[in-house]
Order: C-alpha cells, then sequence, then structure tokens
C-alpha cells in the first residue's frame, strides 16, 4: 500500500465521501449591491474610477461591476438572522474537516481565484463547495495536522461562471 | 478616454517593476478589511481571541482582505482598463496593527493568447520591515492597442 493509500484509509469514510462531490450548493442571502463594494474599496484605499466614476463604469464595463476580489463577499452568511440556531459558516466544509477530523484550529495557506464574467449590483449568484484532497498527517510549527483542498465555483443568476477560488486550508491541534 | 492613466501594453517589458506602496496597518486596517468582506470570525477583531486561541500576537489581516489590498495594488498600475484574470497567493506570516506593510511588484511575463487578448504576468509581495508576509502572482489583461478592451471579452475569447 502506499503512502498516499494509506493517508487514506485513514481518513474517516464520511470525509473520503466528500472528496470530488458537489456540496453546499446555495444562493447568496443578498443581492450584490454597491455599499459593500465602497466599504471594500474605502478598506483598502482602491481608488479605480471603475467603482467611482459612472462614466467610466459606462465605458468599460457597460455600468457598474464590483472589485472582482469581492467574490467571496456575496456568500458570507450575516452573523445573526432571525430563526438561526446555529452560526452559519461560510466555507462549510472547511469547518466540516475540523469537526469531523477533530482538529480544532485551522489557518488558510494558499488561496488562488480565477474570474470569469463580471459581477454587477442587482446579480444574486449561487455557489457550491468541492473537497478535492486531504494530505497525510503533518506537523508544522502550529501545531499537527492536515492539510486540506477545496474549491469554490460561482454562478451569476443567467448561469454564467463568475470565478472559482480554491483554497488550501491546514487544521490543526496546537501542541501541549 | 476618461478615468486616469492606462498602462500601454507596447511599454510593458518582463523585469519592470511596480511602484512601490507602502500602509501603515492600525486597529481599524484590520478591522475595517475584516468587516468589508463580512468576515465576523473573532481574530480578526478580538485581539484576546487572536492571542489565547490562534497564538498570535495581535488581529491580524484577513484573507479576502489581502485579496482587495493585492488586486487595488495591480489595478493601481494597469488602470481601470486592466482586468484580473488570476490570482494566487500563499500566506507566510501575519500582518498586525503596527507593522508598516509594502507592496512590490515584478513583470514575469508579456503574451498574447490565441483569442489575441493580451496578458501580463506578475510576481508581488506584501512584505513587512524584511519579512514576506503575503506572496502573490497574478495575471491581468490589459489593451494590446487602441479600442481593445478585456472587459469585453466573454466566453472562449476569455481564458485567464
Amino acid at each position: 500500500m502506499s503512502q498516499e493509500e494509506r493517508s487514506m484509509a485513514e481518513l474517516p469514510a464520511e470525509v473520503q465521501g466528500w472528496i470530488g462531490q458537489k456540496r453546499y450548493e446555495e444562493r447568496g442571502e443578498f443581492d450584490v449591491e454597491r455599499g459593500y463594494v465602497f466599504t471594500t474599496c474605502a478598506s483598502v484605499q482602491n481608488g479605480n474610477p471603475l467603482f467611482w466614476e459612472e462614466k467610466v463604469a459606462n465605458e468599460l464595463t457597460d455600468g457598474w461591476i464590483a472589485p472582482p476580489t469581492m467574490l467571496s463577499v456575496w456568500f458570507r452568511p450575516h452573523h445573526w438572522a432571525p430563526g438561526r440556531t446555529e452560526t452559519a459558516q461560510p466555507l462549510q466544509v472547511h469547518f466540516d474537516l475540523k469537526r469531523v477530523l477533530d482538529l480544532p484550529e485551522a489557518v488558510m495557506t494558499d488561496n488562488t481565484i480565477v474570474f470569469g464574467e463580471p459581477v454587477r449590483p442587482g446579480d444574486r449568484l449561487r455557489t457550491w463547495q468541492v473537497l478535492r484532497s486531504v494530505s497525510e498527517p503533518k506537523r508544522t510549527k502550529l501545531g499537527n495536522g492536515r492539510f486540506w483542498v477545496i474549491d469554490v465555483e460561482y454562478q451569476n443568476q443567467g448561469g454564467q461562471w463568475v470565478g472559482t477560488e480554491t483554497y488550501t486550508g491546514f487544521g490543526y491541534r496546537r501542541e501541549a | 478616454m476618461t478615468g486616469g492613466a492606462r498602462l500601454a501594453w507596447d511599454a510593458v517589458r518582463p523585469g519592470d517593476r511596480l511602484p512601490e506602496l507602502a500602509v501603515d496597518v492600525s486597529a481599524t486596517t484590520v478591522v475595517l478589511g475584516a468587516l468589508a468582506s463580512r468576515d465576523w470570525r473573532p481574530m480578526h477583531h478580538d485581539k484576546d481571541f487572536a492571542q489565547n486561541r490562534n497564538g498570535t500576537r495581535d488581529i491580524f489581516l484577513n484573507t479576502p482582505n489581502q485579496a482587495a489590498w493585492f488586486e487595488r495594488y495591480v489595478t493601481d498600475w494597469t488602470g481601470p482598463s486592466g482586468r484580473l484574470g488570476r490570482m494566487k497567493f500563499r500566506m507566510k506570516d501575519s500582518v498586525f496593527p503596527g507593522d508598516r506593510m509594502v507592496f512590490r511588484g515584478r513583470v514575469e511575463k508579456v503574451e498574447t493568447d490565441a483569442a489575441g487578448c493580451g496578458w501580463v504576468e506578475v510576481a508581488l509581495e506584501l512584505a513587512v520591515g524584511d519579512r514576506i508576509a503575503t506572496e502573490c502572482s497574478a495575471r491581468v489583461a490589459v489593451p494590446t492597442h487602441e479600442g481593445d478592451n478585456p472587459w469585453r471579452r466573454k466566453g472562449e475569447r476569455w481564458k485567464p
């Protein structure tokens, strides 16, 4: 048995079953809107006229768009909502892995974003998550744990691809 | 044409350096960035949590806000015609209040694809003092000639 096969064999069957599966398909909780665009631009002092000058937006993008790197913003759940009994988590597969693998801490180490059709105010996006891989157990300066890779796909309401994010996370337990 | 300077495709060469950008990070920088990206996790606003649960010395910049900083850095250089196609980054260390973060970039590759889209690949870094906190590579489309507009590319004509 190869090291990879041994590592897979040690993974709980529940986690093995998630690999390659489309999970948590959902529609954003709210429409893409310019208020968050301004807050994001302000947070990084982004003066790109595409987001501030209507004439430029009309000339280049046929109207307002959102900064491409805001993709994940449109899916982060409200911190509280009526009737919600548990805190909703973005990137739920990541939190599922922490729970099932009993790794209480986690950090993101790598992030790749590929951008498609521009996202516009008024869009209501759809997303889903796919677990691509889970590593064998690793020891790092943070602690002992595993790395995992998760793809998050995004589409607009017309079914057009607007982007894909790939996250590499490291779930770990701090050494005593 | 409106909206400030726009990068001229034929003026870009591998090895070119992007202008440095230096920003002093405060607790407000970190918290504003977290809230702008709707990231409510406590390590980005609660110093006690960051120290005792994450083992870091303070709250720290979150991942989506770092992406927004890199986007701003790249499009400051390209102007509004520049359209990001792909961005990859690796967080090697955290960025804390009190840090002075410095963005640097270098052109790695200039090419056109089969659809005639002009691409510039840049290697970027976010440094604090002599440590590299985040490494990033970005692929950005810029107009190759007057009248070309990467934002109008769709389907087979947009291959990021």
